[in-house]
């Protein structure tokens, strides 16, 4: 049984793999990234090391989350933060409408957050007439282009500076060149009055810290920082999973999620937030709210052999590495989190039946597990995804096709006899290639099939003895 | 009102009852379940992290290659006097109108020599008026050797606003201010703020910057284009 996310992952991967211009865009963009990320990865004393402690670290506060979750609201609840626990992305979007509802909001400025995508906020408050606006350049990019962010990281990257011209000129009526600079000014003007004139920011957060209540935002371009300064609400969106024990835990965590994810040593601004304004202090919102998201997240805690797929830090580097990422593209998947971290936690966050082709759309090469920061063991969670699909819901054509197979490879005879048949059929294969009566036609429709040597190699071993 | 906690919370210990393997361990021939260390900290951190050596020259050095690399500008000035020539000498080449500055032993030193409108922030004031300054002032926490980031806080620098709206920011700080590495930095928040953090804490490495279009790097995405570091040699 194929699901229909299957066939249009499978109809969507093979038009991206076919086109070459999304090919060149995606290698440019990520040949400068392994550059940069290579030169700051060798100035680590010891890289393999600092990876194995995030690791340790993560695994600490996923394995004892309800205490440290715990820990983190009572801090912040202290010092004025509303803290809300939703169970589902329903929850959590009415939270936000509901806020905005009483508080009387108008305009909402955004800054990055891939929570919000997957509860699909964006959408809801526009559907109520809200003005809702995307700060971060790439968000803002897909925003205005009406598509969802193609990767984790960099949402703009399958877009060319012309094509990014051709939006701004469609949607915002503006004349400009193609160079980036020009470009990135037109949305720097934009949104420069919007921070000071929202009544709410939304921020995602990237860790939240148990110890001392805070959440900690990375950044580039300073817009999270200047959505978290100006509006008079701010309600940031986080996961369960990114609570961390320590504030200290970050001196390790940012420059592993810097270097791993944009290849840099540090990101631009690392922003740690404890509570709206405080007496004494001469800005900052009056409110702010944290909006703690399950979303079924627990369940994926509740498959120990998976749980260390919680760890992720949602930097990228698994995306930037795989090969079926590089040649699928991001929107091919269909899902919030694209490319190996994507296929693994989709499953168990929108159902295994579903979303069990992504594990299968893997060559299992390792290049994911190799580079994550928090040594997720991504490739086996595949092959884990894979058994478990099956397990629970057995193919039964597949059944007695490898049934047959092991019959035949454990009994020499046997085996020596399907390659003499096959010899003599082979030739006449080429009158159903890739037709519906082959019955290897998923491979023989793109590929040619290597012909049997007329001797095999047991043939070849017994006239050399 | 807290929405769904309890059910969360119940999820979770529900959960956690079936031990995971310990992090890091693809073997799936033998799983250890119990960590053979407990979680490591701060300190330890330094052994695996980019090295910072101790002696402050190399660390002046590799602060000002991190600068250079991240378009950050900077000046050593020997002393108050060549402090003052210096932002008296930016004032002029970017012609001034309106600055954005807190209070603080620095920056009123400072103002008192830019005779130019100032908007002063430490009793709260009118966002559209710090739009409209050429340049923020403030002072800082600390700058981190390792990774050339200048660290503030509410408490420090004038609040959230001032080192993120104006098109410039000039950071004024001294050369004691410089500690080694990151580790360094979070061990000097604990000692300061303890038991009581400004809402906001901010490591700011280089001039506001995007690499959307295209991963071309491009200054001055939201944040300020411009980030000048002016520290006094004491
Ligand atoms: S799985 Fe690892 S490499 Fe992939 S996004 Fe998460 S942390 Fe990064």
């Amino acid at each position: 049984m194929n699901s229909t996310f299957s066939k249009d992952f499978k109809k969507n991967s093979g038009r991206m793999s076919q086109d070459l211009t999304h090919r060149a865009v995606i290698k440019k963009a990520l040949g400068a990234y392994e550059i940069k990320r290579d030169e700051n990865r060798s100035k680590y004393l010891n890289w393999q090391e600092a990876r194995q402690a995030a690791s340790e670290i993560k695994w600490e506060a996923v394995n004892h989350l309800d205490r440290y979750l715990l820990e983190m609201t009572k801090n912040l609840e202290a010092r004025g933060t509303k803290v809300f626990w939703a169970s589902n992305a329903e929850e959590a979007r009415q939270y936000v409408i509901s806020l905005a509802v009483e508080k009387k909001v108008k305009s909402i400025i955004k800054s990055k957050t891939m929570t919000s995508e997957e509860i699909h906020l964006n959408g809801a408050l526009e559907k109520l007439g809200y003005d809702v606006v995307e700060s971060d350049l790439g968000e803002y990019i897909v925003q205005l282009n009406e598509e969802p962010p193609y990767h984790l990281v960099f949402p703009a990257m399958h877009l060319t500076r012309g094509q990014i011209k051709e939006i701004f000129k469609r949607k915002l009526g503006s004349d400009t060149s193609d160079l980036p600079e020009e470009l990135t000014m037109v949305a720097r003007n934009i949104m420069r009055q919007k921070y000071l004139t929202a009544d709410m920011g939304i921020s995602g957060a990237n860790f939240g810290v148990a110890e001392t209540g805070m959440i900690s935002i990375t950044e580039n371009e300073g817009n999270a920082r200047l959505t978290t300064s100006f509006p008079k609400i701010h309600v940031a969106l986080m996961g369960i999973e990114k609570v961390i024990p320590k504030l200290g835990d970050l001196a390790i965590l940012l420059p592993l999620l810097a270097t791993a994810g944009g290849g840099q040593q540090i990101t631009c601004y690392n922003t740690m937030i404890g509570g709206p304004r405080q007496p004494g202090e001469c800005d900052g919102p009056e409110e702010f709210h944290l909006v703690l998201i399950d979303n079924r997240r627990t369940e994926l805690l509740a498959d120990a052999e998976q749980r260390d797929a919680l760890h992720c830090i949602r930097c990228g580097a698994c995306l930037n590495v795989c090969p079926i990422f590089k040649n699928s593209g991001g929107h091919s998947y269909g899902t919030t989190y694209q490319g190996p971290i994507g296929s693994v936690i989709t499953p168990h966050l929108r159902g295994l039946q579903d979303w069990k082709h992504l594990s299968s759309a893997s060559s299992l090469c390792g290049s994911c597990t190799e580079v994550c920061p928090v040594k997720i063991d991504i490739h086996h969670h595949l092959l884990h995804n894979r058994r478990n699909a099956v397990t629970q819901m057995p193919v039964w054509w597949e059944r007695i096709a490898f049934k047959g197979f092991s019959i035949a490879t454990a009994n020499p005879a046997l085996f020596q006899l399907g390659i003499k048949i096959g010899r003599v059929f082979q030739p006449l294969h080429f009158l159903i290639k890739g037709t519906l009566l082959d019955p290897v036609r998923a491979w023989t429709q793109t590929r040619d099939l290597p012909e049997i040597p007329a001797k095999s190699f047991r043939q070849q071993w017994k006239s050399r003895q | 009102m807290n929405g769904s906690k309890d059910q969360i919370l119940a999820r979770i210990r529900e959960a956690l009852r079936s031990p995971a393997p310990v992090p890091g361990n693809h073997d799936y021939s033998h799983l250890e379940m119990t960590p053979s260390r407990p979680k490591p900290e701060l300190e330890s951190f330094r052994q695996w992290l980019p090295p910072v050596e101790s002696n402050s020259e190399n660390q002046w050095d590799l602060l000002t290659k991190s600068f250079h690399a991240l378009k950050t500008d900077f000046g050593l000035l020997e002393s108050k006097a060549r402090l003052i020539d210096f932002i008296q000498e930016l004032q002029r080449a970017e012609q001034w109108k309106r600055v954005g500055i807190h209070h603080g032993a620095m920056t009123d030193e400072i103002a008192s020599y830019l005779e130019i409108e100032k908007l002063w922030v430490d009793e709260g004031y009118d966002p559209q008026a710090m739009e409209q300054c050429d340049v923020g002032i403030s002072e800082c926490d600390a700058i981190v050797a390792q990774t050339g980031s200048i660290l503030i806080t509410a408490k420090s620098a004038g609040g959230r606003g001032l080192s993120v709206l104006p098109p410039h920011h000039l950071v004024l700080a001294r050369t004691s201010q410089i500690v080694a590495d990151l580790p360094s930095a979070y061990e000097l928040l604990y000692k300061r703020y303890g038991g009581n953090f400004p809402s906001m804490i901010s490591f700011i490495t280089g001039p506001s910057r995007t690499g959307d279009i295209e991963r071309i790097v491009v200054l001055g995405a939201h944040g300020p284009k411009k980030l000048t570091v002016a520290i006094l040699k004491d």
